[in-house]
């Protein structure tokens, strides 16, 4: 069969860095094939030269036997090639119909578009009411959007990037339906994804990118996550042990009915949250992205002070009131989810970026004045105790890959002894590799007694670490359960809302 | 015609931007020269060479080179953590009149505090106006571009209510100045025969001590990483009203002392124009620098080569004053323009 699409030695260099190099790809029309490599192995890229995103400086793409320059995304449209983007570009205040309607060309807008937009959706399995505002929608339905969006242009290759990193496994589950029903009408799929499991199940082919070249082409289903994450790595991948005792101390800190009252119409409000954290247990924080992790986070670090100030309690001291800095002598550490601008200070040294955290904790400060050689001495510490890929520690921040620059923030909170870490999203966008040993260095951490509160959409991720599960959905906190007493099914349901608006939507009523 | 991000920006570029600006803008100047129908390289060579080759006239440049970078560096604090205080002038002149009433009010003593007291005082009163712009932008979210340059105004006219007032020279004939100071309101000079006075150290201490504050203390960690990454600050716990605050303080103690220097320096006495514009000068020169302290020491000593280049050119080729406003005006859009080429790249399609 001829390939629908061919990609031959295609070649992407970025100043001090080549992306890609003589990367050849054959795509068949109606084949789910996978894109599947470390962070920093050029994915992204080769699927922005697809798209007409960037363009190769060297190589030729070939589209239904002819060679082809994609200039630009609109080409790559006309051509047929679709792309879902891991974030949505959407309009909040607007419709449904609004949103299709600034995406797709001139031409397929105007009278009729809201029934197609039904006809569409329902026949795929992606049901939308085109009349709904965008901020009403769950995550998973702001994907269809995404999607819809897509299939009005009738595209012969669809590119997904890491589709399901947002939504419910059940979510998942009915998206890959629709998916497999794609294929069977021939519109070829790239898909781009960490999690192994699923690529094996849905995937008919898989090419593997390290450093920017192809080193395998494999047919996923013949092979384990295991293999795939050493093709991967390149190197053999330690899966994190857990304890199988688990004798979780005294309660080390405590939160007590949080609530908040956002300003912003479209942030989430907490609704009465409560739990306790205990010496040498990890918690986890089940949730969709988008359903007050964030405000929760920030309410527990002290950016956002609480009302009350025994809102959160450690060592039965009142911390509701304090700032950053003071939580953090007390012995709190935090990984916030952005790691550029959030978590580390982008044009900044790694020596700099530890400073920032660790200030206080490791004496970096003489007279408000920053021991240079001390600060260095820590970064240098972090780097070679988390094994950090990084050519010094006097080189910014943005240079550091994104999972290496994890390792550093993570490692950097936990080379502080904290006796309570809390952690958002360790491992988002994280390679296989990498994700395995921040998930080994939680669990080390815990076993050492320190209290572990892990926030994450990630539910292989939760059940790898945590001793209990509590799950988060609109503000509100469920009861934290025994890892061990439940399953990914019973939580992806109470993610999803059970019995809420969600599954109403759900039903083909449109 | 596109304009697109550079995906790296060279760092070699960013500090070759300030020479190539100070470049085109000459090579500019040759034509505006040309079409004002005077010799251009003549001309330019009355304008930015002739005033500096005697020491007098080397000595005015420090003259004229203290009050911009002082106000520079403590503008520079600002607008490293995005606080945009374009109020420096106002901030100058109430600093200048607040230290210029303590000298007159002591006008009969003698002593080796006056001059000490008076700039404290300069400092004290540069910081109060700076706090009004502050406490609205932390307290009412107001934005501070607007409040210090309108406050610059008012300023300038509480300047015109106290010379007509109460600081008006008793036997001044009515004219609208204060008395002439007594020595011991004087800042000392430091070259005999010449203009350059003590507040040329003044300007050299901020210098240093900036450019250790920014490098190594954590009052510039904090600014810096406020002024980068705002959330990453909030992270790391600093208080970023607590910032604002401080931006502003220094950036009016520095503009208050600049003020004084000028009044206890050249001047002499107060007068209805204390600065021809120094405080909106430092804007320029803080960028042009690259809000730097060493930078804007340099950046600092050209634009007060353009005023003395200006006046040079007002007297031997009878040009406009404007000519000075103008060089300094190219200067700042040929850095700009620079600058974004740094960043972007056009492409022409």
């Amino acid at each position: 069969m001829q390939p629908l699409l061919s990609l031959r030695k295609l070649r992407k260099e970025f100043p001090g860095c080549l992306a890609n190099d003589a990367v050849d790809l054959d795509v068949l029309p109606g084949e789910i094939h996978a894109l599947l490599g470390e962070n920093g192995a050029g994915k992204s890229t080769l699927v922005k030269m697809i798209y007409g995103v960037l363009r190769p400086d060297d190589g030729e793409m070939v589209w239904n036997g002819q060679a082809v320059g994609i200039e630009t995304p609109s080409a790559a449209r006309s051509l047929g090639i679709g792309m879902v983007f891991q974030h949505f570009s959407l309009f909040e205040a607007l419709t449904v119909l609004e949103n299709i309607s600034l995406g797709i060309p001139n031409e397929l807008t105007g009278p009729g578009l809201s029934e197609r937009i039904v006809e569409v959706s329902t026949s795929y399995g992606l049901p939308l009411d085109p009349q709904r505002e965008v901020h009403s929608l769950s995550v998973g339905e702001r994907q269809r959007i995404e999607i819809v969006r897509c299939l009005l242009q009738n595209p012969k290759l669809l590119i997904m990037d890491e589709p399901t990193s947002v939504l419910t496994p059940q979510e998942a589950d009915k998206l890959f339906e629709t998916l497999k029903r794609l294929s069977s009408e021939g519109v070829a799929i790239l898909y781009i994804s960490h999690r192994l499991e699923e690529i094996m199940d849905l995937c008919d082919k898989a090419t593997i990118l390290r450093l920017g070249r192809v080193v395998s082409d494999c047919d996923p289903s013949l092979e384990s996550a295991r293999s795939l994450a050493e093709m991967m790595m390149g190197s053999d991948l330690n899966l994190p042990e857990k304890r199988a005792d688990n004798d979780p101390g005294p309660v080390r800190f405590k939160v007590r009915s949080l609530s908040t009252q956002p300003d912003d119409p479209f942030a989430v409000s907490l609704k009465n949250i409560s739990f306790d954290l205990c010496d040498g247990e990890i918690l986890g924080v089940a949730g969709l992205a988008g359903n007050g992790q964030v405000e929760l986070m920030d309410l527990l670090s002290g950016e956002i002070l609480c009302q009350q100030s025994d809102g959160i309690v450690m060592d039965n001291i009142s911390v509701g009131a304090m700032r950053p800095g003071r939580r953090r002598d007390l012995g709190l550490g935090f990984v916030p989810e952005e790691r550029l601008g959030h978590g580390a200070v982008p044009d900044m040294t790694l020596w700099e970026n530890g400073f920032l955290s660790a200030m206080r904790s490791q004496d970096l400060m003489h007279k408000g004045f920053i021991k240079v050689a001390e600060c260095v001495d820590f970064a240098e510490a972090v780097v070679t105790r988390f094994n950090v890929k990084t050519v010094g520690v006097d080189h910014n921040a943005t240079s550091l890959s994104g999972g290496n620059l994890q390792k550093f923030i993570v490692g950097r909170e936990i080379k502080q002894d904290p006796r309570v870490l809390i952690v958002l999203q360790p491992t988002w966008g994280v390679d296989a590799g990498s994700a395995a040993a921040i998930h080994q260095e939680l669990l080390d951490l815990a076993a050492k007694g320190t209290a572990v509160l892990v926030i994450s959409q990630d539910l292989d991720e939760l059940f790898t670490v945590s001793d209990r599960i509590a799950v988060m959905c609109e503000g509100r906190l469920s009861e934290a359960t025994p890892a061990a007493e439940t399953t990914v099914e019973k939580i992806g349901l109470l993610m999803g809302g059970v019995g809420g608006a969600d599954v109403i939507v759900e039903r083909p009523a449109l | 015609m596109k304009i697109e991000a550079r995906t790296e920006i060279s760092k070699t570029m960013i500090y070759a931007a300030p020479v190539l600006a100070v470049v085109m803008t000459m090579i500019a100047g040759l034509g505006l020269f040309e079409i004002m129908g005077h010799n251009p390289f003549e001309s330019l060579y009355t304008f930015f060479v002739a005033p500096v080759n005697t020491w007098d006239g080397v000595a005015e440049l420090g003259v004229k080179g203290t009050p911009l970078i002082l106000i520079a560096i403590g503008l520079s604090f600002g607008f490293r953590a995005n606080v945009w205080n374009i109020g420096a002038e106002g901030q100058l002149t109430i600093g200048a009149l607040a230290g210029s009433a303590l000298a007159l009010a002591f006008y009969d003593v003698e002593s080796v505090f006056l001059l000490p007291g008076m700039i404290i005082v300069a400092a004290l009163g540069g910081m109060a106006w700076a706090a009004i712009p502050a406490f609205l932008k932390t307290r009412y979210n107001a934005n501070e571009i607007l409040t210090s340059l309108m406050l610059t105004y008012i300023g300038l006219l509480v300047l015109s209510l106290l010379i007509h007032g109460p600081l008006k020279d008793p036997d001044g004939m009515n004219f609208p100045e204060s008395r002439i100071f007594h020595d011991a309101a004087m800042l000392p000079i430091l070259i005999e025969e010449t203009r350059l006075h003590a507040g040329f150290l003044i300007m050299l201490a901020a210098v240093v001590s900036a450019w250790v504050i920014l490098g190594r203390h954590i009052i510039g960690f904090q600014i810096r990483v406020i002024g980068m990454a705002p959330r990453a600050a909030s992270y790391a716990g600093f208080d970023q009203k607590k910032m604002v605050w401080l931006v502003f303080l220094v950036a009016g103690a520095l503009s208050g002392i600049a003020g004084i220097c000028e009044i206890a320096g050249p001047l002499g006495q107060v007068v209805p124009v204390i600065s021809p514009g120094y405080g909106f000068t430092a804007i320029i020169v803080a960028f042009v620098g690259r809000l730097h302290p060493v930078g804007i020491f340099f950046a600092g000593m050209l634009m007060a080569l353009s005023y003395l280049g200006g006046e040079n050119a007002q007297i031997e080729l009878n040009m406009p004053n404007a000519v000075t406003g103008v060089f300094q005006g190219m200067l700042l859009f040929f850095l700009l323009a620079c600058d974004v080429l740094i960043k972007y790249r056009l492409r022409f399609s």
